[in-house]
């Protein structure tokens, strides 16, 4: 055992990675801004900063605990560092604070509070950049950010994409999508994790609050309310409540008192969602089809795959998510039960993630103008409408849910961990099994197998975004195969959705998981078909699963989309009778689009038809699953080639 | 705009090139950015997407790259770049001086850095090494040294009669 001494205290040590966590454990909370376990370790904020007896002043972070160290925490030197390098952060910060979204869990205040910073002698900066909320999930406010960095190791460690960079230098420095664009021009998947640790208001949650007062305040609209099963684990935390704890039934007493009409269950859509997925996955499998089947539950997942990996569009399980599964139920059958018209329905989601905002935002969720669900609030803003309406949560008496959409059985319960949706599949592909905990847990990849008429199904289970491109480029390599992967955007799945309270970290995401499988333990019903509701609904409305019907009302389709927003790159004269415009977007730069444009270049040059034929590149035609694709006077040719192109330029001009 | 459209023509085919003699390694972006950027005298928006497509590596960081390094410019520059030293020996030496009576020569606006035909750039560079010579002016990679403000139109004046450009067509 390894010792140092800690403010004099002899604190033993053993695979701590860094001082700080050695600090830590000691019962020390050092302040940190750009330190998070999960990410790598960036040094720059110096909030941990400690002075050692022989180096000096070091950042606690940054340094691994060695054997004999004197450290201590809160010299007077350390002290006026500190508050000098806050003083300097708050200098530049855009200090509105009682109107920032963040306000109730801006790290920022809270510091700057806890080291007692009473007068900021530094002149404020007094430029104001603008303020970007073209995505429908994020707000972007530059001028209150610190530069801390975690929003970018975030997308780019733990969800692979890299969306946000930093860019310039010196005091120009910013945090910013490429060519400062903004968040809706680039390939964000409205994830929203990087919100979750932002220490300020520079990244927040695009809220729908003001939506949902108006739809309560409107005597001609029933609003009808869904809640996720992670919300149900995670809402009790802001009113002392730990991670786990489950609170569905004073959720729906809290949304009954502030005048919403019917409350109901999103497990009882996701019960619906195994129906219809597991029918899906059977007819797959015995067709040897567009496997593996990859789950369609998660938004930014879903995404990521029509940006990034448009070959494997096919391969989504075509159902909607639970999410939008309850709204087509809610807004095309419910009315006629209550006799009322689509129109006088108002349907809000309480979710813990950001993606569903966006989500409800696609077209093919929107008929007539009219979405399927009108709007979307987290966890964290259901918190704050309980605040707003004054309601006292510890006088909150518990409710059950409305019916018949408030049934569920533990399956649907599930889905708010990683793995759940996987195995509520298995349930239903197995009659025998009752629990299956080789996908249940925080590993970044979990493996299954399940016999199937004598046939072994591999499943593959994977959370953040980053696991599941190495996943995919595993299996684009043929060093992977399974028949069916799940695929959480977010680190744990749905319960570590980035609209969740804070700490939303790794503990808090075990807890609620949790206390997600012991609230599946206590039901009785533990598969999707056995919930007599959703039997109901079939009889009722959509006949069987995998129907027509059901394809209507419960599926829906996807396309590739372009990953930035940009101009082409043009060639030739702007006079021309041909237009060809080569796409060079991954998918088609991957299958040879470059080549083709060097040969088509050439002949175009051979053929003296430099001042008639217009050639570009561009980034992206959509049309990546006939790549490499080509534009010719605007009509589409799928898997071009200079054959192709040749004959049409010979007939064209 | 007409010269810029030639000189994409002739300069993509070479963007792949560059890309393939570093073996697309993200290491090197840096120099293949430099490379770029002497093709097309800037680093233009498509072309950093495209070599971000290429790498594997997200349009922001190559960005972020670009943008943090002084001599990276993202604006189309002129076919003739001017820098004038502004180190402390030429500023001494009244560079602001020469550095106003070239905007006024080449009609720039405020924070206009490029004539709008695209022939001149004017920039300023905090030292250029060549305090002996101050106030020192680099155009392109030519040196002049001890320049007046006379001195530097007579230069311009000389380039633009070569080019075939008069004073008057340059606004």
């Amino acid at each position: 055992m390894k010792t140092l001494k800690i403010n004099g205290k002899v604190v033993s040590f053993k695979n701590e990675k860094n001082l700080l966590e050695v600090i830590r454990k000691a019962g020390i909370k050092l302040p940190t801004f750009c330190y998070h376990s999960e990410l790598s370790i960036y040094g720059a904020c110096r909030m941990c900063l400690v002075e050692e007896k022989k180096k000096g002043l070091i950042a606690a972070c940054s340094t691994p605990p060695k054997e004999g160290m004197e450290i201590k925490t809160h010299t007077l030197k350390l002290q006026k560092q500190r508050r000098m390098t806050l003083e300097l952060l708050l200098a530049e910060h855009d200090r509105e604070c009682t109107t920032c979204e963040k306000n109730a869990d801006c790290k920022l205040r809270e510091l700057a509070a806890n080291l007692g910073i009473e007068n900021i002698r530094f002149k404020r900066k007094d430029k104001k950049l603008p303020i970007d909320d073209s995505s429908p999930s994020i707000v972007r406010d530059p001028n209150k950010c610190i530069l801390c960095g975690d929003c970018v190791r975030m997308c780019e460690e733990v969800q692979g994409i890299g969306v946000i960079g930093f860019a310039y230098r010196g005091s120009n420095t910013v945090v910013t999508p490429a060519f400062n664009k903004k968040l809706s021009e680039v390939d964000c998947v409205d994830c929203g994790q990087c919100a979750a640790v932002c220490p300020t208001g520079a990244l927040t949650i695009k809220s729908q609050i003001d939506r949902v007062w108006e739809a309560i305040n409107n005597d001609d609209k029933i609003v009808i309310a869904q809640i996720a099963p992670a919300v149900k684990v995670a809402f009790g935390e802001a009113f002392g409540l730990k991670p786990g704890h489950s609170t569905e039934h004073l959720i729906v007493s809290a949304l009954k008192t502030m005048g919403i009409n019917k409350v109901f269950d999103t497990c009882f859509a996701a019960d619906l969602t195994v129906m219809e997925e597991s029918k899906e996955f059977v007819e797959r499998l015995s067709k040897g089809e567009k496997l593996p089947q990859f789950t369609s539950c998660c938004p930014a997942w879903v995404k990521f795959v029509e940006l990034n990996y448009p070959s494997f569009i096919d391969n989504l399980s075509s159902c909607r998510s639970p999410q939008q599964m309850f709204g087509s139920f809610a807004k095309n059958y419910y009315p006629k039960e209550l006799g009322v018209s689509r129109d006088d329905v108002f349907v809000v989601s309480i979710m813990p993630c950001t993606a569903k905002k966006a989500e409800a935002c696609r077209e093919e969720f929107i008929s007539n103008g009219d979405p399927d669900v009108d709007a979307v609030i987290t966890t964290q803003e259901l918190i704050k409408m309980v605040k707003e309406a004054g309601i006292v949560f510890d006088d909150l008496k518990e409710e059950p849910f409305d019916m018949p959409f408030g049934f569920a059985t533990g399956s649907g319960l599930i889905f708010g961990a990683t793995g759940g949706v996987a195995e509520s599949v298995i349930r239903m592909l197995d009659e025998e099994v009752k629990e299956f905990k080789d996908v249940r847990g925080l590993d970044g990849l979990k493996e299954a197998k399940v016999a199937k008429n004598g046939k072994d199904i591999k499943i593959a289970v994977v959370h953040g975004l980053k696991n599941a491109r190495k996943l995919l480029e595993k299996i684009k390599a043929g060093k992977a195969e399974y028949d069916f992967i799940e695929v959480m955007a977010c680190p744990g799945g749905c319960v570590g959705g980035a609209g969740q309270p804070q700490p939303n970290n790794a503990e808090s995401r075990i807890e609620r998981a949790l206390g997600l499988y012991n609230s599946d333990n206590k039901i009785q019903l533990i598969r999707a078909s056995d919930n007599p509701m959703v039997q109901k609904l079939y009889e009722k409305w959509l006949k069987t699963p995998d129907s027509g019907l059901s394809h209507k009302y419960l599926h829906t389709c996807y396309r590739p989309r372009r990953r930035i927003e940009g101009s082409d790159i043009k060639f030739s004269a702007e006079k021309s009778k041909m237009n060809i415009k080569i796409c060079i977007g991954t998918s088609c730069y991957l299958n040879g689009s470059y080549d083709l444009f060097k040969e088509v270049d050439k002949k175009i040059k051979q053929d003296n038809l430099e001042d008639r034929v217009n050639l570009e590149a561009t980034f992206c035609l959509e049309n990546c699953n006939g790549s490499p694709s080509v534009e010719v006077n605007g009509k589409i040719i799928d898997k071009a080639n200079k054959e192709k192109i040749f004959m049409l330029i010979d007939e064209l001009i | 705009m007409a010269v810029m459209v030639k000189d994409y023509k002739r300069s993509f085919k070479k963007v792949n090139e560059i890309i393939e003699s570093y073996g697309r390694n993200p290491v090197e972006l840096v120099s293949i950015l430099q490379e770029i950027q002497e093709e097309y005298r800037y680093l233009p928006e498509e072309i950093l997407n495209y070599i971000a497509t290429a790498m594997g590596i997200s349009p922001s960081k190559v960005f972020g790259v670009a943008t943090f390094y002084e001599n990276f410019s993202l604006e189309p520059k002129g076919k003739y770049i001017i820098k004038v030293c502004d180190g402390t020996a030429c500023h001494v030496k009244n560079s602001m001086d020469l550095l106003n009576a070239l905007q006024k020569k080449l009609k720039l606006k405020d924070g206009q850095k490029t004539t709008k035909d695209m022939m001149f750039t004017l920039e300023t560079a905090s030292c250029l090494g060549a305090c002996g010579l101050a106030p020192v002016m680099v155009i392109n990679e030519e040196v002049y040294g001890k320049v007046t403000p006379e001195k530097a139109e007579k230069i311009i004046d000389e380039i633009m009669k070569r080019e075939g450009n008069s004073d008057d067509k340059n606004n």
